[in-house]
């Protein structure tokens, strides 16, 4: 059975790796030839278990194969890496240092195909329920046998069953988040993008070891990313959720053809626990300001699109079943309608998947994704209308009026349950400062309770989550820590992602072998056209003929009406079979034929793309500017319009549109904020963020770009500060500029020596993590930067950037005096010749008037040197950072400055030798 | 409703709608404020605004209240601010913040992304010379932050700055030490904040309902 099974998959597998693997003839052949031993290994221990004969042949001989495969899995990746050694001529550890690409593809490449065949194999037992008892009962038999010679203290026993369930759903999920690594989108594949006809992929990674053998430094090492095409081409043209699909059915078949039961997407394992992380980590990352501006047109589309959408589809399937030579006149006109209904909400898991990949404007995006989000209540709503009703077998007007009440229930009700559990998460976090290591967990859980308390209700599940994420988000982020945020967006990230990949996975599995049956889908299309017609009227953004297009080719379907289908009924629903067949052809019509064709169409129609360039200052403080101003025209007008709902405030909390009761912005400052969020901890406003990253990117980018002509035309070195000054002094021009060369000599020292702060700053926070959990290193530069500038008087504070006439020549000199020998900077040498220079500038004199160690002045020195260095050469990153230095005491400076050396540019100096142990 | 159409000037409406583009529902509602605001006179002062409950939490407050005493928000050439301003006035500030129709050309958006654009730029350039300047690109940044405290002030200065450099850079390129930069001109503003559509989010949703009972 087991070896039957390998040779099956072997067969089955290896024209197909062979059409993947693009290393040549080597690998295939050594992959065959490895397949070919655990087969015919298992078959030996298949036939020794049966001449041991009795109870444990099936099961038993079946799992002593599977471990004979795993046995052999180390054994056969190393010869295969022996091969592929001899094959390159070079030595297994050059191949790790230099990262060769092919050998780390086809490394993957084998993993994944070893996990393949171990699903596969770990599946089979699934159908075997019938057969004998396995192996570890079978030992505990031998007491009832007594002529059975007593057996020694088993050393190695085997007990499959016990792990069985946690196995295979770890095998899955494995599965899947291989597949997410096969999987490279194409926006990040830059080359393959500009010549997408001509054969890549393969060609890629020469290029990228000839890149890496450039490279000398083994830190280049982490920075070029792991290019592994699964399917390189192939990932221009077909989104990922098709892929996935494709590999499930490639599953699914392959356990058909075994002879088993594919594995169906139950309907509990997708509502409990595969829908949830997506739909939470929806709701926590939704963009709150265009999803509120728009509200209206999403309700509209959820709502109205819906139920309109719903009545169409079920009259017109029902005028197709009444049509004579269709023989589906037994088809009556509920379960059409109930069909409708399911068929006609859109699936926020494939709608993301697609309109991720896309980029599409931000604007069609929300609205797709809004309304296949609220949709939910709708759908839920008139299934289960539909199907009371179909069992009742009447209509009266009574129950339309109930169903719309019940659509209120259910969608505010869902809601409220949602904003009950988000209040009470942001509550909880109120009081995790101690613990800060479950904080995470608060989140997760509060919101999963309210997503099962909704379902108990049959109330709105989905909009209970996303209503307890949107309500949480706010308050839980001002109260917990940086770390633990950090922590629940990877976690929320990385559950959505697997928990996708699963379901388009299982679609596909559970496909395996349907028959098929035309649908139509064209009425949507229509439905959501004439929708966008009425809608233009209540907009400010009108939406375009085009947009309108995209939003109706966006209705992708998938698994939610799949799961909602399966769950029908089978005794009042006869067709159930066929709706199956049906809802899953439309599935795969959306998701293969739209999800395909839409990337090409929103080229082709040229529409409005996101922007792929971060927004300049300039833009974010108008962005800002203009918020305020129009909150204030509205003030001034008296008409509560979209401003008054969101984020007006430059504080951090926003409102809620979930409450729209009244005034939220103050209510929500005077009360709410004062509840929920503990102390004085404030997030810093968005303008201020945003400055703050811009300015550690910057420093980070230049520094690692290595010169001012990859830096992006923002920000290029030509203009200087002196330049916007309202009052410039320069009168020493006769300075000889640096040389390009120069500067690119003093760059590269720079970058070399953020590198290695860089690396032991990560290291140093991987101790921290497990030393003291506490610990927010982020935090704490902000508070103490913060104090700092508090005690600060503003005369300290002028800088000489700020200072109406700086001394003459001051910056320029310096960075003279640097770029003549930049290896010198903490020497002390050039510390004496530079206090007279620095002297000049008002704020140094602190520091010299108090006496001081000559360590601390050298420090003190070396970080003014290094910011005057960055205003000339890298353009005024630095001003905060030097500003705040000054003026304070001694002991504030030191561990102020290293966390800045850190975080800006730190030039080399005797202080390195203090951090070494840090470095491994 | 009942209430404008019983007002007796709706000569004067008609010819304020061709002016400002308003529907004469609107522009009966917005009296309606204005006379709320004005405690039914013809006129309205700085210290009317004060009365706007909510316009207190804006940190633009002032900003925004000048730019109604704005000269140049009403002819092309009018310089220095007023002390009053009448209904027309009042609608005429208001329009900037109309949205498009719904089918323009490609000139009239330009049009009334100039218009809008104009607008701002008048805010910032308190002292009507033509260009902003740091100081007052300063002063912008820092209304902007004055809600967020000593934190706020430091890092306004900062955030200006960067952003004047930034246009310096964009909009004039290479500059030797000795040149001085004086400020944003009108056309490099309108060349900075291409990216931001002005023209599609510098709108209010003018309602053709009556709240001025709602407010306070």
């Amino acid at each position: 059975m087991w070896g039957d099974a390998v040779e099956i998959a072997a067969v089955v597998m290896v024209p197909g790796s062979q059409a993947r693997l693009d290393s040549g003839f080597m690998e295939t052949s050594v992959l065959t030839s490895i397949l070919c031993s655990p087969t015919l290994a298992s078959s030996q221990q298949q036939s020794h278990f049966r001449d041991r004969g009795g109870s444990h042949c099936g099961r038993g001989s079946c799992w002593q194969g599977f471990i004979c495969v795993a046995a052999h899995i180390p054994a056969r990746i190393s010869g295969f890496l022996a091969q592929n050694q001899l094959a390159h001529r070079t030595t297994w550890s050059d191949n790790i240092v230099s990262g060769h690409q092919t050998s780390i593809m086809d490394r993957l490449k084998c993993t994944t195909f070893i996990l393949f065949l171990m699903l596969v194999a770990s599946l089979l037992p699934l159908g075997g329920h019938a057969s004998p008892p396995e192996m570890g009962t079978g030992n505990g038999d031998t007491g009832h046998k007594p002529n059975y010679t007593k057996k020694a203290f088993p050393v190695l026993s085997f007990d499959y069953k016990n792990v069985r369930i946690p196995f295979e759903i770890s095998l899955w999920v494995l599965l899947a988040s291989l597949m997410k690594l096969g999987y490279v989108p194409p926006c990040q594949q830059p080359m393959a993008l500009n010549n997408s006809l001509s054969p890549r992929g393969v060609g890629q990674c020469p290029e990228a070891s000839v890149k890496l053998k450039k490279a000398s430094d083994t830190q280049r090492l982490l920075t070029v990313p792991l290019r592994f095409h699964l399917i390189p081409r192939v990932s221009n043209i077909v989104p990922e959720s098709c892929l996935l699909i494709v590999v499930g059915l490639l599953i699914g078949g392959l356990i058909k053809f075994v002879g088993e039961d594919p594995p169906v997407l139950s309907s509990k394992l997708f509502f409990f626990y595969l829908l949830p992380p997506i739909i939470l980590d929806a709701g926590y990352f939704l963009p709150m300001r265009p999803f509120t501006e728009n509200l209206g047109t999403i309700l509209m589309f959820a709502v109205v699109g819906t139920l309109w959408n719903a009545f169409f589809i079920g009259g017109v399937l029902y005028g197709v079943c009444q049509l004579k030579g269709v023989n589906l006149e037994n088809m009556d006109l509920l379960s059409c309608l109930l069909f409708g209904s399911v068929v006609s909400a859109v699936d926020p898991v494939a709608v993301l998947a697609v309109f991720e990949e896309i980029h599409i404007n931000e604007l069609l995006h929300i609205l797709v994704f809004g309304e296949s989000l609220l949709n939910d209540a709708v759908t839920v709503v008139l299934y289960h209308l539909f199907e009371e009703f179909s069992s009742v077998g009447s209509i009266t007007v009574t129950d339309v009026f109930l169903g719309i009440v019940c659509f209120l229930v259910v969608s505010f009700g869902g809601i409220m349950v949602g904003a009950i559990y988000g209040i009470l998460a942001a509550f909880t976090s109120r009081f995790t400062s101690h613990t800060r290591v479950i904080e995470p967990l608060f989140v997760f859980v509060y919101s999963y309770l309210a997503y099962l308390s909704a379902e108990v209700f049959h109330l709105s599940g989905i909009m209970a989550l996303i209503a307890c994420g949107a309500v949480t988000r706010p308050y839980v982020e001002a109260n917990i820590s940086h770390k633990s945020h950090t922590t629940i967006k990877y976690f929320l990230k990385m559950w959505s992602s697997v928990s996708e990949t699963l379901i388009f996975i299982f679609l596909g599995v559970s496909t395996g072998g349907r028959r098929a049956q035309l649908e139509l889908d064209l009425c949507d299309l229509y439905g959501v056209i004439g929708l966008t017609l009425v809608i233009n009227k209540f907009r400010i953004v009108k939406l375009t003929t085009k947009d309108q297009f995209i939003i109706a080719y966006g209705g992708l379907r998938g698994a939610i009406a799949f799961s909602l289908i399966y769950l029908l009924d089978k005794d009042h629903f006869a067709m159930k079979e066929m709706f199956l067949t049906a809802i899953i052809t439309v599935i795969f019509f959306t998701v293969f034929v739209q999800g395909m064709t839409i990337r090409p169409l929103v080229d082709l129609l040229a529409v409005k793309k996101k922007q792929e360039t971060k927004r300049s200052i300039n833009e974010e403080i108008h962005t800002q500017f203009l918020d305020h101003l129009l909150t204030g025209i509205e003030d001034i007008c008296g008409h509560y319009g979209h401003h008054h709902w969101k984020d007006n405030s430059s504080d951090q909390i926003k409102a809620h549109p979930f409450l729209p009761l009244f005034r939220l912005n103050r209510f929500n400052k005077k009360y709410v904020k004062k509840c929920l969020i503990v102390g004085e901890r404030s997030k810093e406003p968005q303008l201020i963020a945003f400055y703050h990253k811009m300015e550690f990117k910057q420093a980070i980018e230049l520094v690692e770009s290595g010169g001012a002509s990859k830096l992006p035309s923002a920000m290029p070195s030509t203009v200087s500060m002196q330049n916007i000054q309202p009052k410039k002094v320069s009168q020493d021009r006769a300075l000889p500029q640096v040389s390009k060369a120069r500067e690119e000599e003093i760059r590269k020292i720079l970058r070399t020596n953020l590198q290695k702060t860089r690396l032991r700053l990560r290291s140093y926070n991987r101790h921290t993590l497990v030393a003291d959990p506490d610990d927010d290193g982020w935090d704490d530069f902000l508070i103490k930067r913060n104090r700092i500038k508090d005690l600060d008087k503003m005369s300290h504070m002028t800088h000489h950037l700020t200072v109406p006439a700086p001394p003459p020549d001051s910056p320029t000199i310096a960075r003279a005096r640097l770029s003549s020998d930049p290896q010198a900077w903490g020497n002390k040498p050039v510390i004496e010749d530079i206090k007279p220079v620095t002297g000049g500038i008002p704020t140094i004199k602190v520091e010299l008037a108090s006496p001081q160690s000559p360590e601390s002045v050298c420090v003190v020195d070396e970080f003014k040197k290094d910011s005057n260095e960055q205003e000339d050469g890298l353009v005024m990153k630095a001003m905060s950072l030097v500003s705040k230095k000054d003026g304070t005491g001694e002991d504030d400076i030191e561990p102020q400055q290293r966390l800045q050396r850190c975080l800006s540019d730190p030039g080399p100096s005797a202080e390195e030798e203090e951090d070494e142990p840090f470095l491994p | 409703m009942g209430s404008f159409q019983s007002l007796p000037d709706d000569h004067h409406y008609r010819n304020l709608s061709k002016k400002t583009g308003f529907s004469l529902e609107q522009i009966g509602i917005l009296h309606n404020r204005f006379k709320q605001l004005s405690l039914n006179e013809e006129i309205l002062r700085r210290d009317d605004f004060n009365k706007v409950q909510d316009l207190k939490d804006n940190p633009i407050r002032s900003q925004i209240v000048e730019a109604f005493f704005d000269r140049r928000n009403f002819h092309k050439d009018g310089v220095g601010s007023m002390e009053e301003i009448g209904f027309e006035e009042f609608l005429t500030v208001m329009s900037y913040f109309r949205a498009p129709a719904l089918h323009t050309t490609e000139e009239q958006r330009e049009v009334i992304r100039r218009a809008k654009l104009r607008f701002l730029f008048n805010m910032h350039d308190t002292d009507n010379d033509g260009t902003i300047t740091l100081e007052e690109y300063r002063h912008v940044v820092e209304e902007l932050l004055s809600r967020s405290g000593s934190l706020g002030k430091e890092t306004a200065k900062g955030i200006a700055d960067t952003a004047m450099l930034e246009v310096a850079s964009i909009s004039v390129g290479h500059m030797a030490p000795d040149e001085f930069y004086e400020g944003i001109t009108f056309e490099q503003f309108l060349k900075i904040l291409k990216g931001l559509e002005i023209e599609t989010r510098m709108n209010i949703h003018f309602l053709n309902m009556d709240t001025t009972v709602l407010c306070k």
